[in-house]
């Protein structure tokens, strides 16, 4: 049965249903409503966890670092800056091998001051280590919040689940709700391999000489790695007991397509209602969704692919002096095939600027038009103004 | 799929009005998603919120710029906001007020119904002078000018979504059904 739910309270409905034990916050929009709603059940007794109240991102990280360092299950939630002050902790928690999970909520950075949703906040924690699966609606949210743990747990890594400011986390629609006993039969408690303990002290993380950092790091490659190797059987897992799946990656009519658009979060769902309007007319566009970005599916990317004659990626962020950040990915991975597509990079929605269906077909349309590529990326309807330098 | 805009201001539970419609509807079998625009919440401030009803799922997922009917919360913001912005043609406009509009040609080609869900609020003993609850009266009156959804889903969604003063908040949604009229 469905239920109406905001975007981020699925979330939290995602963290209960994993009997999280610790839980740290310190509020940011528009991540609040996750860390407030699991603030209520921790309060009123609908989930039996510790709730730490913290004074910064930096802290709540901390916290959940030190809670999952003693063995225990721990989430957190955060946005834009917040994830940025996080972003030593980052580096930390997965060097550390911690199963944490976090809620993150793509949000554009200041100045200028925005709440509104760009995925440039978590992309730009590309290099931490952790893991990033990437939402398109409530029920992703939901679903991945509690198979998050599950790889997390596996592999040793920690795993952000993002999903877009306001066009995900704000909006309500119907949500399925597991029942507590599928998830517990699909995520079992925690079995931590280390765990700090007051009655048997030992102490963790100390020096490492450079005889033994780079075999540390290739470590934690190699649980990159596993993630990738058992992905589709734990989605396997996921599907017995709850009849759904969402892949490493989605395509979707791509097999026939000479053209495919690459994107992530709330703007593929878009793109789903532009294909059929496309359709509709005739026109054929596939549409490859990604949903893990680290660790980077290359293989399954390559395969879908492949047979393309163009590809748009759209990004809904940016690296400065660089272009769109999923396109820099795409272009790495598809050079080593012959008669690799050509790839077309589309810079829209920062900030919060609304994607359309018309914004998608546009892009579809220019991709058909042109040979190649006039500029390495095109920003997508920016509103004209003075570029003389002063 | 219909799109439907809502203006109000901040404070009246205009995102709430839109949530428990949304509920309503789904109730009574339709997909929905609703969301506020994604403003810096201040108390009295305009604020807009969508509802997408459809028989299928839906995959949009940006603001409505074409709404198919609109909800105003206050009738002063007919004054201060081109509400009708973006408005289909042969829309419906629902306007919380006890007299019709005095620029009617603003709004020809669409079809204006009122309700003075002020009144009716105080009359059930909802918010105070300065600052009647309007909402649940608002949800009634909708479910009266669209013929959906059926009154009945709505009495349930503010059995479900309204924390307090249940029975005044459904006998309000039943009053405003019953003296909404078109203009």
């Amino acid at each position: 049965m469905k239920t109406v739910i905001e975007g981020s309270h699925a979330m939290s409905e995602g963290v209960k249903l994993s009997r999280v034990q610790v839980v740290s916050g310190y509020p940011i929009t528009p991540q609040t409503h996750i860390i407030e709603e699991i603030a209520a059940f921790c309060s009123d007794g609908r989930m039996e966890a510790t709730f730490i109240p913290v004074e910064s991102e930096h802290s709540a990280m901390a916290a959940i670092i030190g809670a999952a360092s003693t063995g225990v299950r721990a989430f957190t939630a955060t946005s834009s800056h917040g994830l940025a002050l996080m972003h030593e902790l980052l580096h930390w928690a997965s060097a550390a091998r911690l199963p944490l999970v976090m809620g993150e909520v793509n949000r554009a950075l200041g100045p200028g001051w925005n709440i509104w949703t760009d995925q440039t906040d978590s992309l730009a924690q590309r290099d931490t280590g952790w893991l990033q699966l990437y939402c398109e609606d409530g029920q992703e949210a939901l679903d991945t919040t509690i198979f998050a743990y599950r790889l997390a747990e596996l592999v040793n890594l920690p795993v952000m689940v993002i999903m877009d400011a306001f066009f995900i986390s704000h909006t309500f629609e119907p949500v399925s709700i597991p029942s507590q006993e599928t998830v517990d039969r699909f995520l079992p408690p925690l079995e931590p391999r280390i765990a700090l303990d007051t009655d048997n002290p030992f102490a963790l993380f100390q020096m490492v000489p450079p005889a033994f950092y780079m075999e540390m790091r290739e470590s934690i490659q190699r649980g990159m790695d596993q993630a990738l190797a058992i992905y589709d059987q734990v989605e396997d897992e996921f599907e017995a007991e709850f009849g759904r799946r969402y892949g490493l990656i989605e395509t979707i009519g791509c097999e026939d397509a000479d053209i495919i658009l690459v994107t992530s979060g709330s703007a593929t769902s878009t793109a789903r209602q532009a294909r059929m309007e496309l359709e509709a007319r005739g026109e054929q566009m596939g549409i490859l969704k990604m949903k893990t970005f680290r660790p980077f599916p290359v293989q399954t990317v390559q395969r879908a692919l492949s047979g393309a004659k163009k590809v748009a990626v759209l990004d809904r962020n940016f690296s400065f002096g660089a272009g769109g950040i999923f396109a820099q990915e795409i272009k790495s991975v598809l050079q080593p095939l012959k008669n690799a597509p050509v790839v077309f990079n589309y810079i829209a929605g920062l900030g919060g600027r609304d994607i359309t269906t018309e914004t998608i077909i546009s892009l579809y349309e220019q991709t058909k038009e042109r040979q190649a590529p006039e500029s390495a990326w095109d920003w997508v309807g920016l509103n004209p103004y003075d570029h003389q330098p002063s | 799929m219909l799109e439907i805009r809502f203006h109000g201001r901040g404070g009246q539970g205009t995102v709430l009005a839109s949530i428990s419609l949304a509920k309503a509807f789904f109730d009574s079998g339709f997909h929905v998603q609703t969301f506020p625009l994604f403003g810096v919440e201040r108390r009295g401030a305009p604020v807009e919120a969508y509802l997408r009803i459809a028989r299928e799922k839906i995959f949009i997922r940006n603001n409505v710029h074409k709404p198919d009917h609109l909800v105003v919360m206050d009738a002063k913001l007919l004054h201060s906001t081109d509400v009708t912005q973006g408005l289909k043609k042969d829309a419906t406009i629902l306007i919380n007020s006890p007299l019709p509009p005095d620029n009617l040609e603003t709004y020809s080609g669409f079809h204006l119904s009122i309700v003075d869900a002020a009144k009716i609020a105080l009359a059930n003993g909802l918010g105070s002078k300065t600052r009647p609850i309007i909402n649940t009266a608002m949800l009634g009156a909708f479910s009266k000018t669209m013929e959906m959804p059926d009154i009945s889903h709505i009495k349930k969604a503010i059995r479900k979504e309204v924390p307090v003063k249940q029975d005044q908040n459904v006998q309000a949604a039943l009053d405003a059904y019953d003296s909404v009229r078109p203009v």
